[in-house]
């Protein structure tokens, strides 16, 4: 089957910045696929190559088994939902959503009912005669929703969509989104910074850090067995073991990672003393210190959590650990 | 312990202003209000009396006649005046003025835009300076300065005329000058050498409010247009000239008014038909006329409101 976007060794370099450097992916279609990464990894700009804001500097991209390269970006039947949402400003919200019908030429009555059933997707339906700076910030984001998804795009490219909403509604936008997705069957690529917003939605995941891909995996995947160190760091809030401490412990001498909630309190275990806990509702974060390194625990609702300044006694299961490359 | 010996000091949380100024800031931050009223009542003032008050003394003037006879001017209400204003003579000079301000208008958007946009798209660092520079520069010289220099660019014996020949193009500036209405002797004393003048004068005026207006114009929406699948020349006609445009109209405000008004261009270079600014200054100065000279300043006025209100009607303030 063709993928829905295919990256072979694609670059793109700004000057001596080499802000996408080699990277090869392939997205399915209809696959929920997220870019995760920090600030600057370069999943931002393969989102923009995709919708061909920018051309390659080196590398060919394929969108549904066509190639990509030198096809500008209104040529595409990729659309984007912007980080800010773009929306514009001199247009009412019924005209916003039908302008991609309007550009396309397609007539005022049709694409006037289009635009009404775009936003009845996005359940705001009868906004359409008001104006982008009427709505508050939820709302706008649906709006660059239905203007992405009245063109029926191939693939539908979302640049950190929900960043600037705040907690509640977000958690919302991530529901809504994951079962849009479904009921449409268009393919999402989606870019975040935050790792639970990624593993929470995706079908895939990709980690980005310094313009290329580090990993890629299902969310679990990605999870439970980080390649590297900085996988581990930056997705999720699991233990990094130094390899020091790993072999004093009585493991191999190489990086590892363990979760939080693998370990647990156990007479016969190592010794640690509790320096910090944290509550979190459905359970206590406890951060501990085992031999000079600070490590997460945490514990399940119910259980006693020990005082700060105590000593505990920690134990795992063998398989909980999880080794890893040194790389980045 | 060190850290806690100011205690010894003595502190106070409201420690107390001293002086005329420092007590001045503490009433002013109090009443907000009569801060801003001390700011905004001379400017009022100046606006209100000075400028509105003799607009209104103009206005009035603009009702009354002048005795043929005496030349004296007659203090009584009559439309008279409006009347000669109308008359074949004076209504060419408005008709001469209102095309030539609306095509001088018309040149200097067209050329302004593609320098405005560079500027607010592209420009950077000292690329950016540069273009300010380039912009004002003109502004700091005389007015009368370059004018004349114009003058000498535009005269039969001119530059321009020498550059044409050089070029082997001297049948082509024949050509021109050769047209019915705007062409003449020379390019210095025809239509079209008052419209080069104009345009080049007025044009500093288009270029930074249009500049202005494009630099606020986000590029996410330029992206987002061609992202929905518009070409470059629909986003243009679709998004970017709907946002440009209170700057282009805040720009036209500036060059149509004062062509509308300037009385030296059309002196020193052009034929010598006369232009409003000509007709108010020979009015009121050699023929004594201040209520003729009154009427004609009044249609500029009556013009500019004309065209905003039209301005607006058709939304061109929608993006503000």
């Amino acid at each position: 089957m063709t993928s829905a976007v295919r990256f072979q060794q694609v670059s793109r370099h700004f000057g001596q910045v080499r802000a996408v450097d080699g990277v090869d992916l392939e997205i399915a279609p209809g696959e929920f696929f997220a870019m995760l990464g920090p600030s600057g990894s370069g999943k931002t700009t393969c989102l923009r190559l995709i919708a061909g804001f920018e051309q390659p500097s080196a590398g060919h991209i394929q969108i549904f088994g066509e190639t990509a390269d030198g096809v500008p970006p209104y040529r595409r039947n990729v659309n984007t939902v912007f980080q800010d949402y773009a929306l514009f400003p001199h247009l009412n919200i019924l005209d916003n959503v039908a302008y991609g019908l309007m550009v396309k030429g397609v007539g005022k009555a049709e694409r006037m009912k289009a635009a009404g059933d775009a936003l009845e997707l996005v359940k705001l339906p009868g906004y359409g005669a008001r104006r982008p700076g009427q709505l508050s910030g939820g709302q706008r984001q649906r709006v660059a929703l239905a203007r992405a998804l009245v063109n029926k795009p191939k693939v539908l490219l979302l640049d950190e969509p929900l960043g600037a909403l705040d907690l509640k509604l977000r958690e919302q936008m991530q529901e809504e989104l994951k079962s849009l997705q479904r009921a449409l069957g268009i393919t999402f690529v989606f870019v975040t910074h935050d790792q639970g917003e990624a593993l929470s939605m995706a079908d895939r995941v990709a980690v980005f850090n310094n313009g290329n891909i580090v990993q890629e995996g299902t969310p679990q995947d990605i999870y439970r067995r980080p390649k590297t160190r900085f996988v581990a760091d930056f997705v999720g809030s699991s233990n990094v073991i130094a390899p020091e401490l790993m072999a004093a412990l009585g493991g191999e001498k190489r990086w590892a990672s363990l979760r939080p909630e693998a370990i647990r309190l156990a007479g016969d275990g190592i010794e640690a003393t509790v320096e910090h806990a944290s509550f979190l509702g459905a359970a206590t974060r406890l951060g501990v210190d085992l031999r000079g390194s600070r490590l997460h625990v945490m514990l399940p609702a119910g259980a006693p959590v020990p005082d700060v300044g105590t000593g505990i006694r920690l134990a795992w299961q063998p398989a909980d650990i999880h080794y890893m490359d040194d790389a980045a | 312990m060190t850290a806690l010996t100011i205690s010894n000091a003595k502190t106070s949380i409201l420690p107390g202003r001293s002086g005329f100024f420092g007590r001045m800031s503490d009433v002013f931050w109090r009443h907000p209000k009569l801060l801003l009223f001390l700011m905004l009542t001379p400017p009022l003032l100046w606006l209100g009396i000075i400028y509105i008050g003799s607009l209104i003394a103009l206005l009035l003037q603009s009702f009354f006649s002048i005795d043929d006879f005496s030349g004296l001017v007659n203090y009584e209400f009559t439309l008279s005046t409006y009347a000669q204003l109308l008359s074949p003579t004076n209504f060419d000079i408005i008709i001469r003025t209102v095309v030539m301000a609306a095509l001088v208008t018309i040149a200097s958007a067209l050329i302004a835009f593609p320098i405005a946009y560079y500027a607010a798209r592209y420009a950077q660092g000292k690329w950016k300076v540069l273009f300010y520079l380039g912009v004002m520069l003109p502004l700091w010289s005389s007015y009368l300065v370059k004018v004349y220099a114009w003058k000498l660019i535009l005269a039969k014996e001119g530059i321009l005329t020498w550059l044409f020949e050089k070029l082997h193009l001297a049948w082509l500036l024949d050509g021109i000058l050769n047209l019915p209405v705007v062409g003449g002797n020379s390019l210095s004393v025809s239509y079209l050498g008052t419209f080069i003048v104009f345009v080049y004068i007025w044009l500093p005026y288009m270029i930074l409010p249009t500049q202005a207006a494009l630099e606020r114009v986000p590029g996410n929406l330029i992206e987002a247009s061609a992202d929905l699948g518009a070409t470059p020349g629909q986003t243009f006609r679709t998004v970017l000239l709907p946002l440009a445009l209170p700057g282009i109209v805040a720009g036209s405000i500036f060059t149509f008014s004062l062509t509308l008004g300037d009385y030296i261009i059309p002196q020193i270079i052009g034929s010598s038909r006369l232009f409003i600014g000509q007709a108010v200054y020979a009015q009121q100065g050699t023929a004594g006329n201040v209520p003729l000279a009154a009427a004609f300043s009044v249609v500029p006025i009556v013009i500019m409101a004309l065209y905003l209100s039209l301005a607006k009607k058709l939304g061109a303030f929608d993006a503000l």
